[in-house]
């Protein structure tokens, strides 16, 4: 019975050593991937921090503006006047479609008919 | 184990037939005994002491070599855990209201020499001037070659350059990497944003410190890396901005000013929505400051804020409006203004003669400083400082850039009679149109005081009160009246029912004294008038028109039309529609008993 216990509580540390070695190389492999990760975070929140400053180098007002002058040929914009605004009402209704003809008479063939004797 | 007797019987018997002692034979086998066991014991204990020293000589080999690893080795932290969010290093940007960037960061690098590791010093010199045009040729060569071990050669490069600077193929020119400014606007705002530059140098990293503006007066809250690279958001709209920009330099130009500034606000939450001076510069390449001359004339000077003057006719609703709020006249009032009005030595006169009296809302529909000095006679020096105190204008503005500080109002030493005289009509004090921007913000929202601030606001302000609602109530009236009758009737814009003052006080002269044909001419407005919800001061530096065959500086000749044509431009844009002003409803009028 004692020669059990010894056997099993060896072999337990064996299996402990070895899951406590498992879990250290783990750790570590994780750690070593979150690095890495977090260089690449880094390294994309610098791309982004460049191309929303182009992107807003890009969308600056003078060049917008010059580009509507450069394109007013196609696109036709202008700065917004106070005369640009419309009320709601001023927007007419959609015409009402036209009631399906249920009793339709035949012209062609009331005009032929007129004409034959 | 075989046991040897002590007194074995047939040496006994042996030693007893030669007649020997057999004692002795026992006492030899005793010893022999205990020497044998003396030799098993001290065995043993050499055993155990062998493994005790062995266990020893592994511990301390063990920490031996575990103390040379640590001190050969790079020191590392131990990581428990993964972190969190990383710590941002970089300053924080800054945006507009809607979250469009202000100004942000470029990563770029630096260009510095090892010239002791230059292979041919003079080649590299003469390809380095080929890229950079502006580097001195003679003291590039006399750097390389002297015993200087480091030389700094240009503190920002382009990616370009840098590949120019690769392609030399030189190993002693050494980049660095370095963190830029970016103001992707340009010139957009370039007095509110001010400008950075760098702080401490070193050749892996450069600080980076705002040298004006906002960037100055948030510098510590832009560089705090606990904030987690969180934007700092101004109240500024980058649209309303460019628009009044544009239109503010248009005016400039076409009433012959040299310079301009105007400064939108909203007069509930005290949000600057568009602040201009010009002339004014690209904050990415920031010019130095003047050492000599006039310090207004340089690009850097921000008129906003730090242009203090007499801002003239502007003042006179203040005057007004503290009379009616003390109840010691009403719009209908009729007040004397027979002149000039003599004082001592000084005699204060009109612009024309307006006849012998006039009610005192005609008093600020035709201006007339007589007016108003006999209403600043009635109201008193004391109350009437207390009055301006209290809206601000005695102090710098609280308004949230570096300059702000800078521009102090002026004020009279002996606060006389005559000085409260001359203040009501806008003489003797000179204040920045930062500060006339707050008072006319006063008025407009119903009389509590307004501080200007450039910070996105989340509701409005509820500042101390200055005058009572219905005084504010009947100054707007009065302002409205200024446009559509009066001597701002260029400002009137469609739809929008604009109500302002206009203003042209003459410029004073650095030696003592006022020039005689420079003026600068104010419009201070607000929109739509029967409920305003923004105020507009617009004011121009010594304009100068010819209209109708006359040389015109007046403020209803060259600021109001500039400031119609901005409301016209910007009230669109801050998504005012245009509308029909309300009529005041007609009394009742009793016909008969």
């Amino acid at each position: 019975m004692k020669t059990l216990a010894y056997v099993l509580s060896a072999l337990a540390v064996f299996g402990l050593a070895f899951w406590a070695y498992r879990e250290n190389y783990t750790t570590q492999q994780v750690l070593k991937e979150t690095r890495s990760l977090q260089r690449q975070i880094g390294l994309a929140q610098v791309r982004l921090g460049v191309l929303r400053a182009e992107w807003a180098y890009l969308n600056r007002p003078d060049r917008l503006r010059e580009l509507a002058e450069l394109n007013f040929d196609s696109l036709g914009l202008l700065p917004l006047r106070p005369n640009q605004f419309g009320r709601v009402d001023e927007v007419a209704y959609p015409q009402a479609p036209l009631l399906p003809i249920t009793n339709g008479v035949d012209v062609s063939t009331m005009a032929s008919a007129g004409h034959t004797p | 184990m075989i046991r040897i007797p002590l007194r074995p019987l047939a040496r006994i018997l042996t030693a007893r037939a030669k007649g020997e002692n057999p004692d002795v034979i026992e006492k030899e086998n005793l010893r022999q005994r205990h020497a044998e066991i003396q030799g098993h014991s001290r065995q043993r204990s050499e055993g155990r002491l062998l493994v005790l020293g062995v266990f020893f000589l592994c511990a301390y080999a063990v920490i031996g070599i575990r103390m040379g690893m640590m001190a050969t080795s790079e020191p590392t932290e131990p990581v428990a855990i993964a972190s969190g969010s990383a710590i941002a290093a970089q300053r924080a940007d800054i945006v507009d209201r809607e979250g469009r960037i202000l100004a942000t960061n470029f990563e770029t690098h630096s260009l510095y020499a090892h010239p002791q590791q230059l292979i041919d010093a003079v080649a590299s010199a003469a390809a380095l001037v080929k890229i950079f045009p502006g580097l001195d040729h003679e003291r590039l060569i006399k750097d390389f070659t002297g015993k200087r071990k480091f030389v700094w050669i240009k503190k920002k490069i382009s990616p370009e350059q840098k590949q120019a600077v690769h392609d030399i193929g030189e190993p002693g020119l050494l980049f660095g990497p370095r963190e830029m400014r970016l103001y992707p606007n340009g010139s957009l705002a370039a007095h509110v944003l001010g400008g950075a530059s760098f702080g401490k140098e070193d050749v892996d990293a450069a600080e980076v410190i705002g040298v004006a503006g906002v960037e100055r007066q948030f510098d510590s809250y832009l560089r705090d890396p606990a904030n987690g690279a969180k934007p700092l958001q101004l109240s500024l709209d980058l649209t309303i901005q460019a628009a009044a920009e544009r239109v503010l330099y248009g005016g400039m130009r076409l009433m012959n000013a040299k310079g301009a500034t105007s400064i939108l606000m909203d007069v509930h939450t005290g949000e600057v929505i568009s602040v201009v001076s010009l002339p004014d510069f690209d904050p990415n390449q920031r010019p130095r400051p003047p050492v000599s001359g006039d310090p207004s004339d340089s690009p850097l000077f921000n008129r906003a804020v730090q242009g203090v003057y007499e801002l003239g006719s502007t003042f006179k609703i203040f005057a007004v409006a503290q009379a009616m709020d003390l109840g010691l006249v009403n719009p209908d009032t009729i007040v004397d203004i027979r002149g000039p009005l003599r004082w001592g030595r000084f005699s204060i006169r009109d612009f024309h003669n307006y006849g012998n009296t006039m009610s005192v809302e005609r008093i600020i529909v035709k201006s007339s400083n007589i007016g108003t000095a006999r209403l600043a006679q009635q109201i008193g020096a004391e109350r009437q400082r207390d009055f301006l105190s209290r809206l601000g204008m005695l102090e710098p503005t609280p308004f949230e850039i570096s300059e702000a500080s800078s521009g102090r109002p002026l004020l009279p030493s002996n606060w006389s009679e005559l000085s409260a005289m001359t203040i009501s009509y806008g003489h003797g004090l000179s204040t920045s149109p930062m500060h006339l921007a707050a008072g006319y913000a006063t008025i407009a929202n119903g009389g509590s005081y307004i501080s200007p601030t450039i910070l996105k606001q989340s509701g409005p302000q509820h500042g101390p009160r200055v005058m009572s609602a219905e005084a504010a109530a009947a100054a707007r009236r009065m302002l409205r009246l200024v446009v559509t009758e009066g001597t701002a009737s260029f400002g009137e814009v469609p739809g929008y029912q604009v109500g302002g003052k206009t203003g042209t006080a003459d410029k004073p002269k650095p030696t003592g004294g006022y020039y005689d044909k420079k003026v600068i001419a104010t419009f201070a407005s607000m929109f739509p008038a029967h409920d305003p919800k923004y105020v507009l001061v617009v004011t121009l530096d010594e304009p100068s028109i010819i209209a109708y065959g006359e040389e015109r500086r007046t403020a209803g000749w060259t600021a109001v039309p500039v400031a119609a044509e901005m409301i016209t431009r910007i009230a669109p844009l801050l998504g005012l529609r245009p509308q029909v002003e309300p009529v005041p409803l007609t009394g009742i009028t009793l016909t008969s008993n």
